[in-house]
């Protein structure tokens, strides 16, 4: 059965193009370890832009520094709120950067394992329930309705990934695929305003990530939801993003739409010897 | 045979007792409870009563270390914070009953969340470690505080009355203290089909993760050391009404390892299993007491021995829970109820 998107997913009213993000010489560093270093960079609504780079590179350590779970030594992070304001997130709590909007996926599956994926999704759209807490108590009144009413809308994400079979299963007994697409799904039950998804498809066979990018592509088409993504795999980043960022030991190497980076001699220097072959297939 | 469970609108699918066998099943059960104290002698009202009160307790503690996954070692002192305060402004200011408990509940749902702070920092063991000192200061200041707790010597609490009746037996007593796990049942069951139960689990979950999400830790730890004390407190302040007299012995660290030993026995996570642990943790040591008392006329020698054995199957019992089922008495309920779902087709 398939039916309509009946709630807005995408919590951003600016409009496609607008300048939504920007991350000013962002310098981080683990002891003697440059995680990041001088890192600039603009997102704009309804775009999508791949993060790619080798391994250690810094590009889960920049997704950690939107969401506020690391802290830079350098630099600054703006948010730029569809009220206009523009909110410095740089040294702002996770919780507090959530509410205003950014989601996210982890490299290594965060779920909340021994929920349902029901309630993983519900969990998710943790920012937007308002019931108070008496309320909720004896599960009357404005509570009863609002987790109703959350749960329609946690059904049309349901749908959207297909993963409707699975919806009472305990998130901790599902196959390692499932579990990345329940991650996106909770992800996406924040309705989030900007989605930063780190390796959504490593691990997963050729038709998992075929699904998982065209979910993706739905997120970004249908509900014009600007994602961040961080991928390996240099088919599906070419194909489905607008533009990439190339980070290597912590700098960025290079920057542009796919096919300015496919001709971008440092990055294909940074990337030779390692996926080469990927990299410049057109 | 059922195959699953479906429902054709998101109310009844989100309802608590979703099937009809879940509906008689509860039936029963208060049928069973409603007619209890018309048949039991006086002793085995005594033992529903003390259930009644460890429920309550337990299921405090389960909302903290079960769902919220913080474990604490402070349970006894936290009942202590609500027996002192129920008895001393029943014994010392005439409150009634109800107003007492009530202030009791949030006296400890206060001291609670205070000594909830270092949860923010603190994880596991250390955390297990730093309630262990709530615990110890909290019975420090009970016993030395002596102008207002009396110190070390017992309270004694004047039996409680409502409508102008008096509460001084077991059976009437058995209707208060039951309503009340009632409610500490419902209200608990109803927390957790909401974002504030969920915000718990996800904590215990994954932290990090919960936080990304939009929770805010430290507020959710807070609340879940406030909504669980608050329990813990009524469970205090049930047993100083209920025995008419308060002495810190029965607050001690002992306490906080039984009621530990009760939720994980019973179910972590779970109201129901809440409730077979305080009533397992509860019936166990009668049992054996009763046994040993059968045996003595036989083998004389027992009586010696019993309360050393008594410790020895009490301790057997909760290791052989943690190896053999570590999710508790509520995993075997609910093994038994899907064998029953699905039977004769097991598979
Ligand atoms: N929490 C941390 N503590 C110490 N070093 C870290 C931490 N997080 C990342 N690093 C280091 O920062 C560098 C970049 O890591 P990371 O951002 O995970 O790279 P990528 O995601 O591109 O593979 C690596 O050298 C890594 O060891
Ligand atoms: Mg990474």
């Amino acid at each position: 059965m398939l039916r309509g998107f009946t709630h807005q997913l995408n919590s951003s009213t600016l409009n496609p193009g607008d300048l939504q993000l920007s991350v000013e010489h962002l310098t981080l560093s683990f002891g003697g370890v440059m995680a990041l270093l001088n890192i600039s960079l603009e997102l704009y609504q309804s775009e999508i832009l791949a993060i790619i780079g080798p391994n250690g590179a810094g590009k889960t350590s920049l997704l950690n520094c939107i969401s506020g779970l690391y802290h830079p030594q350098e630099g600054h992070i703006y948010y730029h709120a569809d009220d206009g304001k523009q909110h410095e997130i740089t040294t702002l709590r996770p919780y507090h950067i959530a509410k205003l909007g950014i989601a996210r996926s982890f490299q290594n599956i965060e779920l909340f394992r021994h929920m349902s994926v029901l309630n993983n999704l519900m969990a998710g759209a943790h920012i937007h329930m308002r019931s108070d807490l008496f309320s909720s108590l004896i599960y009357w009144g404005k509570a009863q309705r609002e987790q109703i009413e959350f749960r329609c809308f946690v059904e049309d994400i349901i749908d959207l990934l297909e993963i409707e079979s699975i919806r009472e299963k305990q998130v901790g007994e599902l196959a390692y695929g499932l579990q990345k697409r329940v991650e996106l799904g909770r992800a996406l039950a924040m309705k989030p305003a900007i989605l930063l998804l780190d390796e959504p498809m490593a691990g997963m066979n050729t038709e998992e990530k075929e699904d998982m990018a065209r979910f993706i592509l739905d997120v970004n088409e249908e509900h014009g939801v600007t994602i961040v993504l961080i991928e390996h795999d240099m088919g599906v980043v070419m194909d489905i993003s607008d533009r990439i960022v190339v980070l290597n030991f912590g700098q960025k190497i290079g920057e542009g739409t796919p096919d300015e980076v496919r001709q971008n001699p440092q990055v294909i220097q940074a990337y030779l010897g390692e996926d080469q072959r990927a990299f410049t297939r057109k | 045979m059922q195959s699953g469970i479906f429902h054709s609108t998101y109310q009844a699918d989100m309802a608590l007792r979703r099937t009809h066998a879940e509906k008689i099943r509860m039936v029963l059960f208060l049928l069973f409870m409603a007619a209890f104290p018309f048949v039991a002698d006086r002793y085995y009202l005594t033992l529903a009563n003390q259930v009644g009160i460890a429920t309550i307790g337990a299921i405090g503690l389960n909302i903290l270390t079960g769902y919220t996954g913080q474990i604490s070692l402070g349970q006894g002192g936290f009942m202590a914070v609500g027996a002192y305060t129920a008895g001393l402004l029943t014994a010392r200011l005439g409150m009634p009953w109800y107003v007492s408990t009530l202030a009791a509940c949030l006296a400890t749902a206060a001291i609670g969340a205070l000594f909830g702070i270092p949860s923010l920092r603190l994880k596991g063991l250390y955390l297990a470690i730093a309630t262990l000192a709530a615990q110890e200061i909290i019975l420090w200041v009970v016993t030395h505080w002596k102008t207002l707790t009396g110190g070390v010597d017992a309270l004694v609490v004047p039996n409680p009355t409502l409508f102008g009746l008096q509460i001084n037996t077991d059976f009437r007593f058995y209707w208060v203290i039951w309503l009340l796990a009632g409610v500490s049942a419902l209200t608990t069951v109803n927390l957790f089909r909401t974002h504030y139960g969920r915000a718990f689990i996800a904590i215990r979950d994954q932290d990090i993760a919960a936080e990304v999400m939009g929770i805010n830790l430290f507020r959710y730890k807070l609340l879940a050391f406030a909504i669980s004390s608050f329990w813990v407190g009524m469970a205090g302040a049930l047993t100083a009404h209920y025995r008419n007299i308060v002495t810190w012995e029965r607050f001690t660290v002992d306490i906080s390892v039984l009621y530990l030993a009760m939720v994980i026995i019973g179910g972590l996570g779970s109201v129901s299993g809440s409730f077979f642990g305080a009533a397992f943790m509860t019936l166990l040591p009668a049992f054996l007491t009763n046994l040993g008392r059968a045996l003595k006329s036989t083998f004389p020698f027992v009586d010696t021995i019993i309360p050393f054995v008594q410790q020895a199957v009490f301790g057997l019992v909760i290791i052989l829970f943690l190896i053999f089922e570590p999710e508790g008495l509520r995993k075997i309920w609910k093994d038994i109820k899907d064998y029953f779902r699905l039977w004769p087709f097991s598979y």
